[in-house]
């Protein structure tokens, strides 16, 4: 029986120490949510980690809707969402902060002769009112429309630039960025769309009317398909003294470097 | 000290029991939260609209929640699947039972295995980047993300399952039935498929319904060849499927949203079909 006693005695002390430790805190951020903020929240929690040795930055890369619910339900401490709260999430108390702007960049094939549209062009061919890109001033070929899937932060904030909100006539809805760059890359009859910051030398960027997606076009607003990269914040709960730190870091126009190196715009001075 | 023994006797029983229970504890958890989450979105689309409605489009500004299309692809495409893996499947199983030379037999069994064990994710990108290009440079359509390839990709996956449990099948079957066959004149190919498939039908019939199963449930490989726009089925068209319609829309669908609610509804469905899969499995395994 004494045994038993012992063993019950260890297990209650080694509660109390694993609940000791959520109390304090413990030096850790945790961010949850986009998967287009990978490489720029990347970028600033490696530097944050640098310079505040100790300090352990997480990422979880789940999709801004997923994001949104694990800062609501306190499961990490600053969400990420490629796009503006909706209306019944800010009233669930949540608090955005827009951190950095990023371009939607246009992807064609490279051997797409095609190098300019205009925006209502695309919205078009998005719709299904042009079809063939020859019409465009491409081959003759039928255009595969390639696109993300419904509740993509990248989907929304293209479909509501172009003004083709549930009009799509998607041939593909795929899940993420690197999918979308796959399916273009490897079909000459395709177009697609995919965050400036993570357009690789696989598919080829369009101008949109005679702008190329740069960084200085996306600040200035002459490159007109962006969308903002958002912090998602708890408004009724503080954040921890480490979480606060990182987020007056990475939106001080310290960390603008950081940003602009990562592909997306920074809008805080 | 008896009754020591005897103490401990119990204890251990109550703890099996308890981590029997676990498994059990789990399926009749899930069962009940998808019940739960999956029936109020079924109330407000109503259950007819829901699951006969052509159209989804659950992001727009005047949703719509109908899965007609998921539930038709899924059908067909489990089917499709059967059609092209079952034959190849039985036939290999018959050829490993009983005409196969021990070596090949077994370089051949430990290959099933290794098909068995590649991640789907794997026959998934295997598909997107081998499959669907060559999909579309065969039959000259625009693209070849499709109801096909999503086909080609499931006959392959369900292959293990079928070959590994028609061979075990065949295997049991009884030897003296083979002798008297042979010993009446038949040849050894007659033998097979007039004695011992026949003798194995329950055993086969399991095999396909394990395939059924694996077919229908199957997310991450389909997703990633089948295009995911909810078309109804072609066999050359962009489709979505009970399992994809969950995976592709639940990361970003707001909490508490009707979109939410409906795809815990899809599950649902899913679900049940499932349930339907292993009933027949367990009908099949009872005759044997």
């Amino acid at each position: 029986m004494k045994k038993y006693t012992a063993l019950i005695a260890i297990g209650s002390l080694m509660l109390a120490a694993m609940t000791g430790c959520g109390k304090k805190d413990s030096g850790t951020v945790s961010t949850d949510g986009s998967t287009s903020m990978e490489k720029v929240i990347g970028a600033l929690g490696e530097s944050f980690e640098e310079n505040n040795s100790g300090v352990t930055f997480t990422y979880n890369p789940t999709g801004s809707g997923s994001g949104i619910t694990a800062v609501a339900e306190g499961r990490c401490d600053i969400g990420l969402s490629s796009r503006n709260l909706k209306d019944e999430e800010k009233a669930q108390g949540l608090a955005e902060t827009v951190l950095a702007l990023d371009g939607i960049a246009i992807i064609v094939n490279p051997e797409n002769p095609v190098n300019d549209l205009a925006l209502d062009t695309i919205g078009k061919i998005y719709m299904g009112e042009i079809t063939n890109w020859k019409d465009i001033g491409g081959n003759d070929l039928e255009i595969v429309l390639i696109g993300r899937e419904a509740g993509s932060g990248t989907r929304d904030g293209f479909e509501s630039i172009t003004g083709t909100e549930d009009a799509c006539k998607y041939r593909q809805e795929l899940t993420s960025t690197g999918d979308v760059m796959g399916a273009v890359a490897g079909n000459p009859a395709a177009i697609g769309y995919a965050s400036l910051a993570s357009v690789k030398e696989t598919v080829k960027a369009l101008l949109v009317g005679g702008i190329a997606p740069t960084e200085d076009t996306v600040k200035d607003g002459s490159y007109v398909v962006q969308r903002p990269f958002v912090l998602v914040t708890k408004s009724s709960t503080d954040l921890s003294e480490t979480a606060q730190k990182f987020f007056d870091y990475i939106t001080s126009s310290e960390a603008n470097e950081i940003i602009s190196s990562a592909g997306a715009v920074p809008v805080n001075e | 000290m008896k009754n020591r023994k005897r103490f401990m006797e119990n204890a251990i029983h109550g703890i099996f029991l308890i981590l029997g229970m676990i498994t059990v504890g789990c399926v009749l958890l899930i069962t009940v939260y998808l019940v739960i989450s999956g029936i109020p979105a079924v109330r407000k689309i109503g259950i007819l609209d829901f699951l006969f409605g052509k159209e989804w489009a659950s992001t727009a500004a005047q949703p719509r929640y109908g899965i007609l299309s998921f539930i038709l692809t899924s059908v067909y495409g489990t089917a499709g699947a059967i059609v092209i893996g079952v034959p190849i499947g039985l036939l290999t199983a018959v050829y490993l039972a009983k005409i196969a030379p021990p070596k090949g037999k077994a370089v051949m069994e430990a290959a099933v295995s290794l098909l068995a064990g590649i991640p789907s994710v794997v026959y998934g990108l295997v598909g997107m980047m081998v499959l669907v290009p060559g999909i579309r440079i065969a039959f000259r359509i625009p693209d070849g993300a499709s109801l096909f390839a999503a086909i080609i990709v499931l006959a392959i996956m369900i292959l293990p399952s079928i070959i590994k449990v028609s061979l075990t099948a065949l295997e049991a079957v009884p030897k003296e039935y083979e002798d008297a066959s042979l010993a009446l004149g038949a040849t050894p190919i007659e033998t097979y498929f007039r004695v011992s498939v026949p003798a194995a039908k329950s055993g086969i019939a399991a095999a396909v319904v394990l395939g059924v199963g694996r077919a229908i449930g199957e997310a991450m490989a389909v997703m990633m060849v089948a295009g995911n726009a909810p078309n109804m089925p072609d066999l050359f068209q962009s489709v979505r499927f009970l399992t994809t319609a969950v995976a592709s829309e639940m990361s970003y669908a707001a909490d508490g949203s009707l979109q939410k609610q409906a795809l815990f509804s899809i599950a649902l469905v899913l679900f049940l079909f499932i349930m339907l899969i292993n009933a027949a499995l367990n009908f099949f395994l009872k005759q044997e």
